[in-house]
């Protein structure tokens, strides 16, 4: 009985992929290369986990992207998006720091950027200390 | 002789000044539902005795940007003339489905839904025309927003000066403490743009930041 429920579980999360990309695979393209690659990945239904963040301008723009889509592909309602980066509460040294590997690695590397289509992600729920990613049925 | 030349031209470079001073533009930005067109509509009606826009329980019933031109507020014995701007509310997602749930019918829900994105696209192409930006959150919500964090990353790239309000104080979920630690970095304003309640604090801090503004 218990391994009945487990497999039915199992079928249940069969319709989405998760895509890691890591920072050095947008570090070189500019915003209008790196917003289509993003999009790209979540109209394919997978939950991309990017290493790094867009800068502001470069998220409104995702927004602003995402809303024009939403009229022109079938299904698609949107995204869920959430950056998880640090609370700049890291001290003085702390930014030195970060401010360093920032310049050597040419972007936010220390952020991550969860971006999913709404169809499967419901919601990403934040609070500082944690993140809940949750799914549609 | 001396005197009229020495008037004309102080007349000259007053009229000058005063001729070039534009209305200092004040967006109202934020989430759906957290209540911009409501503090706007105070506003306007408190010093010009006319709305801006309709409000409604129904998430983006602000669906394309509404001006109101030459508001003049007057907060102790100071004045200021704003143009004041409600932008529709941004979001990452718009379902037609959610407008149902409000009693909507299939048809009108669909067409609201379509202005609903196309009201963030305008808003969004808003952001480079503003002076000042208050961003009106609603207090009883998680701010915790990613929405939120790109609208200020936004202005703060433009150099906009921002305040964040936090409103519905008046209702007891709000929570004006999370929205402070969650942007310690801003100066947050609790409100009830309903009730009327703090908004004393909010013109005297509007009036400071419009200081700011170059």
């Amino acid at each position: 009985m218990k391994k009945k429920r487990e497999n039915r579980k199992l079928k249940k999360i069969k319709g989405f992929t998760m895509q890691f990309l890591p920072y050095s695979e947008i570090k070189n393209l500019d915003s209008d290369e790196r917003i289509k690659k993003i999009l790209k990945i979540v109209l394919g239904n997978s939950i991309l986990i990017l290493q790094g963040k867009l800068k502001p301008e470069e998220e409104s723009r995702l927004i602003g992207d995402t809303m024009a889509m939403i009229e022109h592909v079938p299904n698609f309602k949107g995204i869920e998006l959430a950056v998880i980066a640090g609370n700049g509460n890291e001290g003085f040294f702390g930014k030195i720091k970060h401010n360093i590997v920032n310049t050597l690695s040419g972007g936010e590397i220390g952020a991550i950027t969860i971006i999913g289509p709404a169809t499967i992600v419901k919601e990403i729920k934040r609070d500082p200390k944690k993140i809940e990613l949750m799914l549609n049925k | 002789m001396a005197i009229k030349v020495f008037k004309n031209f102080f007349k000259r470079i007053f009229t000058g000044l005063f001729k070039g001073k534009k209305d200092i533009k004040l967006g109202f930005y934020g989430p759906p539902n957290a209540g911009k067109t409501s503090l706007a509509n105070r506003i306007c009606k408190d010093f010009t005795g006319e709305e801006i826009g309709s409000v409604s329980k129904i998430p983006h019933e602000t669906r394309s940007v509404q001006f109101k031109e030459k508001v003049e507020i007057e907060y102790k014995g100071k004045k200021m003339t704003f143009k004041m701007i409600d932008t529709p509310g941004i979001a990452t997602k718009i379902d037609y489905e959610d407008f149902l749930k409000y009693k909507v019918g299939k048809k009108e829900a669909r067409i609201r839904a379509k202005e609903a994105t196309q009201g963030v696209i305008e808003s969004i192409k808003w952001l480079d025309d503003m002076n000042v930006v208050v961003i009106v959150l609603d207090s009883t919500q998680n701010p915790y927003n990613q929405v939120n964090i790109t609208i200020i990353g936004n202005l703060v790239a433009r150099k906009i000066p921002v305040l964040i309000v936090a409103n519905k104080i008046d209702l007891k979920k709000s929570d004006v403490k999370k929205i402070e630690s969650a942007f310690p970095e801003y100066e947050v304003v609790g409100i009830s743009a309903r009730k009327g309640e703090n908004l004393e604090e909010f013109y005297e801090s509007v009036f400071k930041l419009a200081k700011k503004v170059k």
